[in-house]
């Protein structure tokens, strides 16, 4: 600490720009760190072995991208280099000295910085007061805040990361807020940069940002490592990839010639399907109709400003934007948990407006909400009591006023097989099963009661690829009117008895009847692009305009998400090489 | 009603406004900065009453009040301890905690009280120092410079604490653990020390607080001395927005509020004794009504924190 002392009271020294010159002095005024590297890395939990004899390197000059599913042990391998846990086998060396971190501190004066997914700033306190935090003042027990914001504007500078140092935290952008992150890591003489996943939460253009920022720090001699699960990311900001898979490296490879079906194949072990099958719509009468819909948000604001929009029989509409422009105002609204200040909501065609959320499912309305554990489930009710929460009180789960258990048991069953949700016993507290199980759970739970009419809200936010990939396969499933899954599940547990054939065609009759109409809501471009016939961009609250599948690039929708008209966006060519996209 | 109000009547009330308003700055002095890094001590009542023991036992058998003062803050700050223990090591839930210590400090104190000191009534408390130039001046003189010196130290509390919060680096400490303890820890804040800090200076002041009362203002011991003063407290800090300048006028307004009851039932007018003395709780209800959803409430506050659950 006496060493951050120092640093805080120094003078930042030599600027280099980003002209790709390699320096003994980086531009914060820290030495550079040669190497650092994880050798046999053990480290376990209660039940979990997290990471298992890990091998890793990061060089100065070089981003080297952490590759892996949630949970493969990425961010756990890298809370061990920040100090935040000890590895419980194994050495942490630093240009070849080894070193113990008891905590972040240590880390930091060893020279390593981590910008966290879920950003470690106070919102309440000013950007100056984050970077000043838990630094030593030159004053003693008096804060310097006029010094260090002098020495933060400089490094700023130096860095092209624009910023106010006298606002408060809370009301900047997210991106805006990850570079108060690099600055805080940076003015502690950061000379090494983990990143973990810091693109999660950014627009498109953001993100090209981000990237030209940590390029000109990789040639400047910090070494990166940049963890993400976005494979196309990955091969654009990398020099070396490393993947991880059930707490073990499962391959490393220069960038240069990666590919991304290997990339996935390694992560998930087996091969993925990364582009989808979409047969031609075949349905189109409007199920979902929005007629200039105006919705106050949680702030008495209007979050949602005037919103049309139709959504047709057997078509998903995808539904893109930043976080915050009203997307979770309007997904309540539709499902009846908000209040509609004005206009009107029409679901096949009878108005709905103010109806309560149980008449709108009545009508054929399924909802997959944005927060899962907040409002799509109970964590500690069971798997089985989770699937029956609308329909508790109905028929067949219900005689009179008590529980037929036995039905219950037996759709619950059903249900988490034909959706392939992993989970000990259908009594197991769904706590206990990971975020992509109840993820296939709830979407499970609502498909099963055969809507018309889908509102998925980020269906796959926080969810492995693996899972993502099923979860994508059930909602293009349903656009196709595939019953295929559900079908042969129900085979297998009926096994050869007589009643197969006509409880199978029953299910595809009825499917066939109802061509299920989906709004994709997502904040992931790839996703939606993915998935959605036509995508809807979403702004301060209103359609800035609709367009089909391949109509419009990432960056042209990305400005639509910024708020730029569609004719505007449409016009502006796309550059020649530009972002993972149409370089891999 | 009409000699209610007449000019001594009016000075009496501000100056005894100003006088009691000194339990209150200390004991919500130090539950704020509890409260700013996190946690919520429902038992500084229990603390105050400690504190107005000990303070009035050691003070009435040594002779010397100062050493009575010692005392109380010491015996105040082992409570606060030991509440830091209960909810920041072992992670018990804070209002539960609180209040166990509340009754350990009302029971503790009564039971010591009966056994030690039957017999003794009443101490002759600090003096009153009336401050050179500044007491002589008509009227304000006699309100504002002529008090006892721990209601001098109280309002001096107010600045210095609201320079310590905003000004030192040990103030940002706190304010940043008591918002985002996570965000602290990965900057090396050690969120558990700040809270051991913070918790045990509020039972010192909590203890001075009620040493305050025993040696200082009225001068005795009685069982449950304190009377809820110590939950107003509490209050006040939601009042006053968790800022010492916030706490300042609640305090402010609560002792008033109290000193104008007093008068009325003094003065004899046609009000149920019962209802004046309940005036300053009504206030307190009122006031946590409009002040419980106040957004500069610290996030974390009664959260329990761990490492690495980001």
């Amino acid at each position: 600490m006496v060493q951050a002392l120092c640093r805080g009271a120094f003078p930042v020294q030599g600027c280099l720009g980003g002209d790709g010159a390699m320096s003994e002095l980086l531009s914060n005024g820290q030495p550079q760190i040669k190497e650092v590297r994880a050798v046999n890395i053990v480290k376990r939990f209660p039940g979990v072995l997290a990471n298992d004899h890990v091998n890793f390197d990061v060089k100065a000059g070089e981003i080297h991208a952490l590759l892996g599913e949630n949970g493969a042990g990425k961010s756990t391998l890298m809370r061990q280099l920040y100090g935040l846990y000890q590895p419980d086998e194994g050495q942490i060396l630093i240009d070849g000295v080894e070193h113990h971190f008891h905590s972040p501190k240590d880390a930091i004066k060893a020279g390593i910085g981590m910008i966290h997914q879920h950003f470690m700033l106070v919102p309440e306190l000013t950007v100056v007061e984050n970077v000043a935090l838990g630094l030593k003042s030159s004053r003693g027990f008096v804060l310097d805040l006029d010094v260090v914001e002098k020495r933060l504007c400089s490094l700023a500078e130096q860095y092209g990361l624009k910023i106010d140092p006298k606002a408060s935290v809370w009301q900047l952008a997210v991106g805006e807020q990850q570079r108060v992150e690099i600055l805080k890591a940076l003015y502690r003489g950061a000379a090494v940069l983990i990143l973990d996943e810091p693109t999660a939460v950014l627009t498109p253009q953001e993100v090209d940002d981000l990237f030209i920022t940590l390029r000109q720090m990789a040639a400047e001699g910090h070494a990166l490592v940049f963890i993400s699960h976005k494979l196309h990311e990955v091969l654009a900001i990398s020099s070396r990839i490393t993947v991880l898979r059930d707490g073990r490296v499962a391959g490393e490879r220069p960038t240069r010639g990666a590919t991304k079906e290997e990339l996935a194949q390694m992560m998930v072990g087996r091969p993925v399907i990364l582009q989808y099958e979409m047969p031609p719509l075949n349905c189109g009468d409007p199920l979902l109709r929005v007629e200039d819909l105006i919705v106050k948000g949680d702030r008495g604001v209007d979050s949602v400003a005037g919103l049309s929009l139709e959504l047709r029989a057997g078509e998903i509409l995808g539904l893109a934007g930043v976080s915050g422009n009203g997307q979770r105002e309007l997904a309540e609204a539709l499902t009846g948990l908000r209040p509609v200040r004005h206009g009107k909501v029409f679901l096949n065609a009878k108005d709905m407006t103010h109806a309560s959320p149980i008449q709108r499912m009545a009508e054929g309305l399924s909802y997959i909400p944005e927060e899962r554990m907040k409002d799509g489930a109970i964590r500690d009710f069971s798997v089985a009591d989770n699937m029956i929460l609308q329909d508790h009180d109905k028929s067949p789960y219900v005689h009179s006023i008590f529980f037929d258990f036995n039905a219950i048991k037996k759709d619950a069953k059903r249900l988490v097989e034909a959706y392939n949700v992993k989970t000990p016993t259908i009594d197991t507290p769904i706590k206990n099963l990971s975020g992509g199980n109840i993820q296939k759970l709830i979407m499970a739970r609502e498909l099963w009661r055969r809507p018309n009419v889908l509102i998925a809200s980020q269906p796959t936010r926080g969810v492995d690829i693996g899972a993502s990939e099923y979860i994508h396969q059930q909602l293009l499933g349903q656009r196709n009117g595939d019953l295929m899954v559900e079908s042969a599940a129900v085979q297998r547990r009926l096994g050869d008895q007589g009643t197969v054939q006509s409880e199978v065609q029953g299910l595809l009759k009825k499917r066939r009847e109802t061509c299920l109409a989906t709004l994709l809501i997502s904040e992931d471009l790839d996703e939606i692009r993915a998935l959605a016939d036509r995508i809807a961009v979403i702004y301060e609250g209103k359609i800035v305009g609709i367009v089909d599948r391949d109509e419009a690039t990432i960056e042209q929708l990305g400005l639509m998400m910024a708020g730029v008209s569609k004719e505007e966006a449409l016009a502006i060519k796309k550059p020649a090489d530009r972002g993972g996209e149409s370089t891999h | 009603m009409g000699d209610l109000f007449t000019l001594p009547v009016l000075l009496g009330i501000i100056y005894y406004g100003i006088r009691f308003a000194t339990p209150y700055l200390f004991a919500a002095i130090g539950e704020t900065f509890a409260q700013r890094s996190g946690v919520l001590n429902l038992g500084v009542e229990g603390m105050m009453l400690m504190g107005a023991y000990t303070g009035f036992y050691v003070a009435a058998t040594s002779g010397n009040l100062w050493a009575g003062l010692l005392a109380a803050a010491i015996v105040g700050g082992l409570m606060g301890l030991l509440m830091a223990v209960i909810s920041v090591t072992f992670q018990a839930t804070q209002g539960i905690s609180g209040i166990g210590l509340h009754i350990l400090g009302l029971g503790l104190s009564t039971l010591l009280f009966t056994t030690t000191m039957t017999g003794v009534a009443t101490i002759i408390g600090f003096p009153s120092i009336r401050i050179p130039l500044l007491g002589d001046i008509p009227y304000i003189g006699d309100i504002l410079f002529n008090h006892n010196v721990l209601v001098y130290t109280a309002f001096l509390l107010v600045p210095i604490s609201n320079w310590i919060l905003y000004k030192t680096t040990f103030g940002l400490q706190v304010r940043a653990v008591g918002q985002s303890p996570q965000a602290a820890d990965t900057l090396g804040v050690s969120v558990k020390k700040i809270r051991y800090i913070t918790v045990t200076l509020g039972g010192v002041l909590a203890g001075i607080a009620g040493a305050s009362l025993s040696i200082a203002l009225i001068n005795v011991f009685q069982e449950n001395l304190t009377n809820g003063m110590g939950f107003i407290a509490v209050a006040l800090v939601y009042f006053g927005a968790w800022r010492p300048y916030g706490v300042l006028l609640g305090s402010l307004l609560f002792s008033f509020v109290n000193a104008f009851q007093q008068w009325v039932q003094l003065k004899g007018v046609a009000i149920p004794a019962d209802v004046a003395v309940m005036m300053p709780y009504i206030l307190t209800i009122v006031v946590l009504a409009f002040s419980a959803r106040r957004s500069t409430k610290p996030a974390a506050l009664t959260k329990k924190f761990e490492r690495g659950e980001a």
